[in-house]
């Protein structure tokens, strides 16, 4: 087989107005014909780039300093408009992470799968109106001929996705670059995309490249595997060998990383007698605004169950997991125990006492008892707060300790979550994701809660990062006998995390029970379903890796 | 301590050459404005109210560098003196409408409901009357003057500065940082004051610099109609009004103070832009 694509020392720099920034060191890579070949690498390792300069889709302030892409033997970054008009689209086509800022808004879905084919192979609108039908259908959505009339707002997430791969398919395309085809999807979701992408690759011969973070999605899709870190390739080789006997120690930690590798840390409960936190009947209603004509003509208002009859108990130094997918109203339970949303009916007692459902009703002692951590590191600071004066406010609001003390405090807190001193002076723009996240997390701690609630505190953190924040929760839960309520859709982070798991969907509990009973031996048809769409990597790799090995926890703050 | 000195030393460099250069240029124009403004009386020797009619329209010279007006002033004291009263205008017309709106904006956008709506209809019907002439109704109620400009302009201008907090406040009460105020139990108050204005203001105060510029505008325009700055205080639009007669036989009268108002709308501009950048780049 030749070479379809061959990229050579290609070396990218981006210029910014704080200097020349290094997205690619001399990276090579070549994808065989009808090959799917994965790059994975975290935040900032180049992979989006690699992958974009394939099509020559790099911005204005890029700058190639050596190397060549060669796509059936033309030089890419040689090429001019009316060539690269020709290769895009035609020749080579590219899914993109978020299919609802991809597709253009104000125009039907049916024609923007159709416009590639008029304007790259001079067929009229009706003629291709028609082909964009057959292909949806190919897709597998059904009633296609009715969703192709469709706007994008209209359709759902995973049928947005189809819509772009449909759309990237219009020509007939040799190659088809997927950049985290999956990643904003959920599990469920995700499992039928990629389905979808290894039958087509299979019917139409396609050579794919691949981008993910996610190691378990590699291992389902893709042949070879090309691991990338600060814009360099560290090793590439088949998804078995890199598996099973990485090369590379970067390779090995993001292995070692991946949630469903990690030892449970989970400890066995005291035998303790009363519940710590007990929600009975807890139900969220939400109230979407009601059209003029629906309140002309004195249609009830519609109701939105986001959370519905759900009971829960946890007992002291206990860790319940709330799984479950997009919808499903799992913040949501987190949002009114903490009292940022406000319950319709329902219970929440803490130590036996109840808990008025409005914050303001309750009383100082109880809302520092219940702290929260958010999913986004990105956006539960604000910006405009120094480290230590994100972390000095809340002690001294709720009157923790005297004023002279909040110094010491505050020294205190970047010790439990690991972060050197020297960032108490730093904006909270200015740190790392990761790094964020441990002040948000030490910003819970300074009202020295008994019980934390985690919402998706992971999420949005890169893999070895979250490995490390995992380890975080599991010290300080251990140091501080703290009762832990962990929001995760991810089930490898649960089963690490907690001894509880509580299974959400449409806003009713499924199943609730040990996490080893409800994870191992599922009796829902909902929670099966869950569990087989994870892409797996368990069974790839072998036992050359010890999971929660303690390398990626050693390297602590530097996160 | 050595290395903290330097460490924070080279950020400030860092943070000079990182600078956009038309904050740089549009900063240093305001700021020569203001040396200008301050030091007049050192500029020049002459009074710029002192009437001389044997000088009368003497053209630019060695003695008049920008001639002489209709009744023997001398135009230089008069521009270099009439920057105190323009850049007043342009500081005090600012201040009563961004003190004003923000806090309505705030207001509005933070607590919604009933408040919000209420805030906003009030907001539409000020925007309902046409602008110009509802500065000068209020003007002529309260008599000319420059309280009285101020005071319209307060009442007229607060609402750009509402919409604008207000939107921004929108957004930021449903955000995570903001959430997790809430649930540490701090009030209302703090939560408006150091959560969501410091996020809510920045376009403010990129708009404040442009709103700047309308200020001295319609400062002059009013000097213009005579219901400014009453005369014989020197103010540009004023001195381009009692210039324009003379246009065609004594030219500098009017087109000295035109080209100050254009200096000075120059430097603001730059500087609006400057800031819209280095803040946009920092957060």
């Amino acid at each position: 087989m030749s070479d379809l694509v061959s990229v050579e020392n290609l070396t990218i720099d981006f210029t910014t107005n704080f200097g020349d920034v290094h997205a690619l060191r001399g990276v090579s890579f070549s994808l065989k014909a009808g090959e799917v070949l994965g790059i994975v690498g975290e935040s900032g390792s180049g992979k989006t780039v690699a992958c974009r300069a394939i099509l020559k889709l790099i911005a204005g302030n890029a700058l190639v300093k050596s190397g060549r892409i060669m796509f059936e033997g033309s030089d890419v970054l040689a090429m001019k408009d009316a060539e690269l008009g020709r290769l895009r689209g035609g020749q080579a086509a590219m899914i993109f992470q978020n299919p609802s800022t991809h597709l253009d808004p104000i125009m039907t879905v049916g024609r923007q799968v159709g416009e590639a084919m008029v304007v790259h192979q001079g067929i009229s609108w009706r003629q291709a109106n028609a082909r964009a039908v057959g292909l949806l259908e190919d897709m597998h959505i059904k009633d296609a001929s009715r969703r192709a009339g469709a706007y994008p707002h209209e359709l759902s997430g995973g049928m947005r996705q189809r819509v772009m791969i449909a759309a990237a398919l219009a020509c007939e395309p040799k190659l088809l670059i997927a950049d985290e085809p999956t990643t904003a999807l959920d599990v469920t979701v995700q499992a039928q995309i990629l389905d979808l992408l290894r039958g087509i690759r299979r019917e139409r011969k396609l050579s794919v490249i691949l981008v993910s973070h996610d190691l378990g999605v590699i291992a389902e899709m893709c042949d070879r595997v090309v691991v990338m870190k600060d814009g360099a390739v560290l090793e590439i080789g088949s998804v078995d060998q890199i598996l099973r006997d990485p090369a590379h120690e970067y390779t090995k930690r993001l292995i070692a990383s991946q949630p469903s590798l990690m030892k449970p840390t989970t400890h066995a409960c005291p035998v303790a007698t009363e519940p710590h936190l007990l929600v009975k009947n807890l139900c969220v209603n939400f109230y979407p605004g009601q059209s003029l004509a629906a309140w002309a003509t004195r249609k009830p208002p519609q109701i939105v169950r986001a959370v519905d009859n759900v009971s829960l108990a946890l007992r002291r130094g206990g860790a319940l997991g709330i799984v479950g997918e997009s919808g499903s109203g799992k913040s949501t339970i987190a949002r009114a125990i903490a009292g940022l949303v406000q319950p319709q009916q329902g219970e929440i007692e803490v130590d036996g006492q109840s808990l008025d459902r409005a914050l303001r009703q309750r009383r100082p002692e109880q809302v520092r008892k219940l702290q929260m951590v958010f999913q986004d590191p990105f956006m539960s600071l604000n910006p405009a707060f120094t480290v230590a004066r994100t972390l000095a406010e809340p002690l001294r609001q709720q009157n923790i300790c005297p004023e002279r003390d909040i110094p010491e405090r505050i020294r205190e807190l970047m010790e439990k979550v690991e972060l050197p001193r020297q960032l108490l002076d730093r904006r909270t723009t200015q740190l790392s994701g990761g790094q964020r996240q441990r002040v948000g997390i030490a910003r819970a701690l300074a009202l020295e809660p008994e019980i934390l609630i985690a919402d998706e505190v992971t999420s949005a953190l890169d893999v070895t990062i979250q490995a490390q924040v995992l380890g975080l929760f599991a010290r300080l839960r251990r140091e501080l006998s703290l009762t832990l309520i962990l929001i995760s859709h991810d089930l490898g982070v649960v089963r690490y995390l907690c001894e509880h798991v509580a299974v959400m969907q449409h806003g009713k509990l499924v199943e609730y029970g040990d996490t080893e009973d409800v994870l191992d031996r599922p009796q829902q048809a909902y929670t099966q379903e869950l569990i087989a769409a994870i892409p797996k990597l368990s069974r790839r790799t072998s036992s050359g890796i010890q999971p929660g090995d303690t390398p990626l926890l050693a390297a602590g703050s530097k996160c | 301590m050595s290395d903290v000195m330097r460490g924070s030393g080279s950020l400030a460099m860092a943070r000079i050459r990182t600078m956009p250069a038309t904050l740089a240029i549009g900063g240093a124009i305001t700021l020569a404005w203001i040396v200008v403004a301050i030091l007049a009386p050192v500029l020049t020797s002459f009074d710029p109210i002192k009437v001389d009619v044997m000088q009368a329209l003497k053209p630019p010279g060695a003695e008049h560098w920008f001639g002489t007006d209709a009744i023997g002033r001398d135009v230089l004291a008069r521009t270099l003196f009439a920057a105190r009263y323009d850049l007043a205008m342009a500081f005090f017309g600012v201040v009563g409408p961004i003190i004003l709106g923000t806090t309505i904006g705030l207001i509005a956008g933070y607590l919604g409901g009933r408040i919000d709506a209420v805030l906003m209809r009030i907001l539409e019907v000020t925007v309902s009357f046409p602008y110009f002439v509802l500065v000068i109704a209020i003007v002529a109620v309260l008599g000319p003057g420059l309280k009285s400009y101020f005071i319209s302009l307060t009442l007229v201008n607060w609402v750009s500065y509402a919409r604008l907090v207000r939107s921004q406040a929108l957004v930021l009460r449903g955000v995570d940082f903001v959430l997790a105020a809430r649930g540490m139990g701090f009030g209302h108050l703090r939560i408006m004051l150091f959560h969501i204005l410091p996020n809510a203001i920045v376009p403010s105060i990129v708009f404040v610099m442009t709103d700047a510029v309308l200020a001295i505008v319609l400062g002059s325009s009013l000097g213009f109609l005579g219901l400014g700055v009453q005369p014989p205080t020197p103010e540009w639009g004023a001195m381009i009004a009692d210039g324009q007669t003379y246009l065609t036989t004594a030219w500098w009268i009017a087109i000295f103070p035109g080209i100050a108002i254009c200096l000075l709308a120059l430097g603001l501009s730059l500087t609006a832009d400057g800031l819209a950048r280095l803040l946009n780049t920092e957060s």
